[in-house]
């Protein structure tokens, strides 16, 4: 989640008055950003961010607006911090536009015909920033992006001196727009920098009382399958694997010093779109209930449907898939299959084929452990399984799939749009914490957060890192 | 996962048709002597292969009973045509849909019944096992596929020049035929089938399946036909060449309104494959998702397969099953891939024969008691359909078009000899005989092709005259005709069928469609004429050229060997003189050849070096009969052997123009000895040496020569290489780089090609080289040219 986006113009300065680094230096340019930001001087530790005094937040505060986006390949995820705590005097001082703008997003749940609140996701009595207010959650097709600017011109955005925090690939698709259109300055974050940072951070978070990793032991064995925690206690090297729409593979050998080894196209918007083309559906939570419905094998060749058994000249067991979709080839088998059965193979080839390809990287790079998050693997314990057991069965034991609490989530709770897209992802809401100042703050206000309000904002805050690259 | 195993083939649409009538002497050839039979049964596909003999005429030449004193009519040697039986593998390919015809054409032609079993491979297999028992009455027996496949590779890795090649869509030629690299191994092999398999292959022996992936032509083909409701595979990459991925795939650009600079994505890279389709709520078109499919596939599996090679540490990587199977837009969309996650490290590579690798293996799993191994193996172009050409990989639609035969065939000789690389090559894996690559060279290519069209009438006149005797010759000049003439016209269009196209390749499949049709050796009795007549002027010249002073005699000497080589019956401008002035002479000839400096002129060089200490011995390439070899190269050897050099005399061991046969130079070398002291000398003292190249071509490939004559030129030590004509010498080899020195000597007898390097008819190259880095024994460096 990118949130308003004041800069820090001075050195945030430690209790004991040290200058420290502020996390991201200021007006730099995106491109560069990255590779600064690996190279970059000490990084602010959990410890020194709680130490923050007050008045220098209140010196560093933003002024209202607060607004962040993560512009996505198809939906503009915008979050509004509307404060409860307006004085008086304030509300003397408050611009009319200023006014008018608070007014319009909180009174309606509709915006014209696409624009969206997600009321159910709305947090209620956030302090952020030493102010207490309400998170809203906005969202609308990234096509309908001039359309928002127009409202902003319109409405003299550009009058309030907001500089607008945006992420996702939209924030630098769509930069000169919002300059040419609305006289408004993004202030643009990266996603793979601080995907690396969420996930180191999420864990010294978690890993006092809960741990956030776990992996699945007896991952060839479904009767003895079980979760278990694991401690990141030295996480280095490891093979971060980031499953969005498409699937970035990072080697992360520290804090600051990963690279991106490579990706692929084939990730969760294959998944979705072959999904789509199909069987009909049109979400991503359909999608996933009828591949847990289906049964792949009538879809996909296997081994053993062309050697009656295992392969046994190349130790390939018979269960094991010989061609994905190869069944499909023959007219008869085409019409005796179920639309959930299709949904199944495309699930198991993109998901076996990711598994493929990390299984690779991991050998080439000589990494050992490999931490899987992402969108795609949201409420899909299917996946993770099978991705367990893919990492484990080929390696002979020697790989090890990680995964995330935060990933994990219940279909009930989901909500009923296509999580791909919106995809609120708690890890994504932790991986903004640890790059605004502002949220970083957040996590650890003197106001009381604590894990508990870091797990129950999970749903709410916005993806930062929402749009995930592949490739 | 994933096999290289067929598919069903009730899935490829075909209809049997039983109605054709095959021409048989056009596919199944020389099924009367047919045996040990191997069948490899893919998804849509069958390649069949045998071994069977055939009978050819040769022209062997035999020396008169010199202790006759009275020879007939002053003959040198008489000529005879025999029959000689030759081993041949055949290896055709056609759809599945003919196998139940085809099978039936096999029963009722088979004369042979020691054949018991017939070895099978592929997925198909087993589906044929029982129409194929009970039709030929054989016992099918399975091979694995897999061993069978690398066996194959291996094979036309080893015997085939210019098998592998690289693709570029857009390049000027769009295959680009690797040099044989003498050693294979060890490579890898992505067989993408229904599945893929990587496999990577040590030796001959020794290989090993690393990885695979179940994403590979049988995903295409179900996912494909699943998204657009067409059952066939060629059609579905029809839809997919017309398509546009960027419908249907997210783009990087789609994300970001550009390129992701930092990380050095462009804005053109697909994010995620299909990603357009998860969330725009559009109809998309069967082209676009064919198009985005294949993209996504020929990516994934490219990406694999580079991080295979980067595991294993290896940079040949061979591409094949029927997902790629010649198909130029599965080709392409593969080769992006590699160049793309290499960064054009590592190259993909393509076989000519790719489709007949499991049938070669299976049948060499058979043949194991024959070993055909130990033999060299040469593709026979006048029996071989090439690549490209109408065969059953090519879509249904353009062959209909085309009017042919659905029938691809591939027939491999079994040489001789066993054929080997020259040990004095400088790089035997960079080496490339050929001087022009008219794949490469469209204005080249046009001219030759052209010219050798405008030989083809005299060719043929030569062939019947060459059979007086045999009234039915005129017939099979005239099927020779048609024959070459094909041929060329399939070369104009797809230069590419038989590797690169070379004069070396013209010349070489004029030859092969010659035997073809029984014409063994059209020039035998102008040879035969030419070396008379020549022997008897040999005394005269070698009187006169001791009268000379030794450094005139030096300059005489190489005078006689280029004006000699002016009589040559190959080049069109000389054969037009030779015909219509009969009596055209060796003295003639030195005039016509041009003044110094010629057009390639280090004589001086050599003439030093000639005053320098003897060398060791040379290896001398010779090429013409007559004149050429009698007037100008013999007194070129005596001087050699009269300086204390051995000399290695290597010549064609079978006839290609009037080129001098091994046959034909021991008698004339004989007969020679006979009347000089020198060469007689020479001979006894073993100190000259007649040996055979191996090759009937015009042309000289200095990586396929004899295994004795790289024995005999290790052996003796030799440290001089010298290269005679303008096959040998300018189109092949004038680029060769040895690691001894060498002198190439040639005149262009062809203006166009005299045009090309500068100079005019009768120009004259003589080219003395030293490798570098060699310095002359007398101290002198010489200068290299």
């Amino acid at each position: 989640m990118a949130f308003n986006g004041h800069q820090f113009d001075d050195d945030i300065l430690d209790e004991d008055g040290t200058p420290s680094k502020q996390l991201r230096p200021d007006k730099e340019m995106p491109e560069s950003a990255a590779s600064a930001g690996r190279a970059s001087s000490p990084r602010r530790t959990s410890n020194s961010m709680s130490r923050l005094r007050k008045d220098s937040m209140k010196k560093t505060r933003p002024p209202f607006p607060w607004f962040g986006m993560d512009i996505g390949g198809t939906l503009v995820k915008l979050v509004y911090f509307e404060p409860k705590d307006i004085t008086a005097e304030e509300e003397q001082e408050e611009v009319d536009n200023l006014k008018s703008i608070r007014r319009y997003l909180t009174s309606n749940i509709a915006y014209g015909k696409t624009g969206h609140r997600d009321v159910h996701l709305e947090l209620q009595d956030l302090t952020l920033c030493g102010r207490t207010g309400n998170l809203h959650f906005i969202r609308f097709p990234t096509q309908d992006l001039p359309a928002f600017l127009q409202m902003a011109r319109n409405k003299h955005f550009s009058s309030l001196h907001t500089t607008l925090c945006a992420t996702g690939g939209g924030a630098y698709k769509f930069e000169s727009d919002f300059r040419t259109m609305a006289d408004l300055q993004l202030h643009k974050l990266d996603e793979l920098d601080c995907l690396i940072r969420g996930v180191l951070y999420i864990d010294s978070v978690m890993s006092r009382g809960l741990s956030e990793c776990y992996y699945f032991e007896n991952p060839t064995d479904p009767d003895h399958c079980i979760q278990k925690p694991y401690t990141l206690e030295n996480p280095y090297p490891l093979l971060l694997v980031n499953i969005g729409s498409g699937v970035s593979i990072l080697a992360v050998y520290s804090e600051n010093n990963y690279k991106r080894v490579t990706g692929t196209s084939l990730g969760g918007g294959t998944f979705l779109g072959l999904c789509c083309l199909l069987t009909g559906c049109s979400t991503f939570e359909e999608a996933l209930k009828m591949a847990s419905d289906g049964e792949s094998t009538r879809v996909d060749k296997l081994v053993r449907d062309i050697y009656g058994g295992d392969y046994e000249r190349f130790g390939l067991p018979g269960w094991a898939v010989a061609s994905s979709f190869g069944n499909m080839m023959s007219k008869e088998k085409r019409e005796s299959v179920s639309k959930e059965d299709l949904a199944r193979a495309t699930l198991v080839t993109i998901t076996n084929n990711i598994g493929s390809i990390t299984r690779m990287c991991a050998l080439n790079e000589n990494i050992e452990r490999v931490v899987f998050v992402g969108n795609f693997l949201r409420v899909n314990t299917l996946s993770m399984k099978l991705l367990a057991y893919a990492m484990d069965y080929w390696s002979k034991g020697q790989l090890k799939a990680l995964f995330l609490q935060h990933e994990v989530q219940h279909l009930s709770e989901a909500t009923p749009t296509s999580m791909l897209e919106r995809a609120p992802s708690p890890l994504n809401a932790f991986l903004c914490l640890c790059v605004h100042p502002g949220l970083l703050w957040c996590s650890r206000s003197p106001a009381g957060a604590s894990p508990s309000i870091l797990t129950s904002s999970k749903d709410a805050l916005l993806n930062l890192l929402h749009t995930p690259l592949a490739l | 996962m994933a096999e290289c195993v067929g598919v069903d083939s009730n899935t490829s649409g075909h209809s049997m048709d039983k109605s054709i009538t095959l021409p048989p002497d056009e596919i199944f050839r020389n099924l009367e002597n047919a045996k040990r039979f191997a069948i490899d049964i893919g998804g849509s596909l069958t390649k069949l292969a045998y071994y069977s003999t055939v009978q050819h005429k040769v022209a062997k030449v035999r020396s008169f009973d010199t202790t006759a004193k009275e020879a007939p009519n002053d003959k040198l040697y008489e000529i005879s045509v025999q029959e000689e039986v030759t081993a041949r593998l055949h290896f055709i390919k056609f759809e599945n849909a003919y196998i139940e015809t085809c099978l039936d054409f096999i029963k009722d032609h088979l004369v042979n019944t020691e054949t018991k079993v017939i070895k099978a491979t592929g997925g198909g297999a087993h589906k044929f096992k029982e129409l194929i028992e009970k039709k030929l009455g054989l016992n099918v027996d399975k091979e694995d596929e897999m061993t069978c496949l690398i066996k194959g590779c291996n094979f036309v890795l080893k015997n085939i020049p210019h098998e592998a090649f690289v693709y570029a869509r857009h390049a000027d030629s769009e295959f680009r035929f690797q040099t044989a690299n003498p050693d294979i191994f060890p490579y890898l092999l992505v067989n993408i089938g229904s599945g893929v398999s990587i496999v990577k292959v040590e030796s001959e022996d020794q290989f090993e399946r690393i990885g695979g992936s179940s994403i590979g032509g049988g995903t295409f083909w179900g996912l494909g036909a699943l998204l657009t409701k067409t059952k066939r595979f060629d059609e579905l990459l029809q839809l997919a060449s017309k398509g546009q991925h960027t419908n249907v795939d997210m783009l990087v650009k789609d994300i970001y309104g550009g390129s992701y600079g930092c990380l050095g994505l462009t804005g053109d890279l697909i994010a995620s494959s299909f990603g357009k389709s998860a969330t725009a709520d559009k109809e998309f078109s069967k082209e676009d998702m064919a198009k985005s499919l294949l993209h996504m596939i020929s990516n994934d599996i490219g990406q694999l397969a580079c991080l295979y090679a980067k595991l294993h540490n290896l940079s040949r990587v061979y591409f094949g099953g029927f997902f790629i199977r010649g198909h130029p837009v599965t080709m392409h969309t593969i080769t992006y891939s590699i160049n793309f996650f290499t960064k054009g490290e590592v190259q993909a590579l393509f076989l000519r024969h790719e489709g007949y690798l499991g049938a070669i293996g299976a049948f060499l799993k058979g043949a194991e008691e024959d070993n055909p191994n130990q033999y060299s193996w040469g593709e026979n172009y006048a029996g071989s359909s090439g690549l490209m050409s109408v065969s059953p990989d090519m879509n249904p639609m353009q062959r209909a078009r085309s009017g042919t035969f659905p029938f691809d065939m591939l027939e491999m000789d079994r040489l001789e000899r066993q054929l080997v690389n020259l040990p004095l090559l400088q790089d035997p894996s960079s080496y490339i005989p050929d001087t022009v690559d008219l794949t490469e060279d469209a204005l080249a290519r046009d001219y030759w092709l052209y010219c050798f069209e405008d030989a083809l009438d005299g060719v043929v006149k030569r062939a019947v005259a060459s059979q007086p005797d045999i009234p039915e010759a005129v017939v099979r000049a005239e099927k020779f005709r048609q024959k070459y003439r094909h041929k060329l016209l399939t070369l104009r269009h797809q230069p590419f069928a038989y590797g690169s196209l070379t004069v070396r390749s013209l010349l070489d499949t004029r030859e092969h469609c010659l035997n073809e049709f029984n014409f063994p050796d059209p020039y035998s009795k102008i040879k035969q004429r030419e070396n008379d007549m020549a022997l008897k002027h040999y005394q005269r010249t070698v009187e006169s050229l001791d009268a000379l002073s030794w450094e005139d005699r030096q300059f005489a000497l190489v005078s006689g060997v280029l004006a000699g080589n002016v009589f040559d019956w190959g080049a069109k401008a000389v054969s037009d003189v030779l015909e219509s002035d009969p009596g055209f002479g060796f003295e003639q000839a030195k005039r016509q050849l041009e003044e110094r400096p010629w057009l390639v002129d280090t004589y001086d060089q050599w003439l030093q070096r000639l005053k320098g200490p003897a060398h060791k011995c040379a290896l001398f390439f010779v090429d013409n009969s007559g004149v050429d070899i009698i007037l100008g190269v013999m007194p070129f050897v005596r001087e050699l052997l009269s300086r204390g050099t051995e000399v290695v005399l290597a010549s064609n061991s079978g006839p290609a123009l009037n080129d001098v046969t091994n046959g034909e130079l021991q008698i004339l070398t004989e007969r020679i000895a006979a009347m000089d002291p020198v060469l007689q000398a020479g001979l006894q003292e073993d100190r000259l040496t007649l040996v055979q190249s191996g090759s009937s071509s015009p042309c000289l490939d200095l990586s396929r020569l004899d295994k004795v004559l790289a024995m005999v030129v290790r052996e003796r030590q030799t440290d001089l290489v010298i290269i005679e004509g303008m096959g040998r010498a300018i189109h092949t080899n004038y680029y060769a780089t040895l690691s001894c020195e060498s002198l190439k000597m040639a005149v262009i007898k062809n203006s166009w090609l005299a045009d090309r390097l500068g100079g005019k008819l009768f120009s004259v190259v003589f080219k003395y080289e030293v490798p570098l880095g060699k310095v002359h024994h007398n101290g002198a460096t010489l200068m290299l040219s």
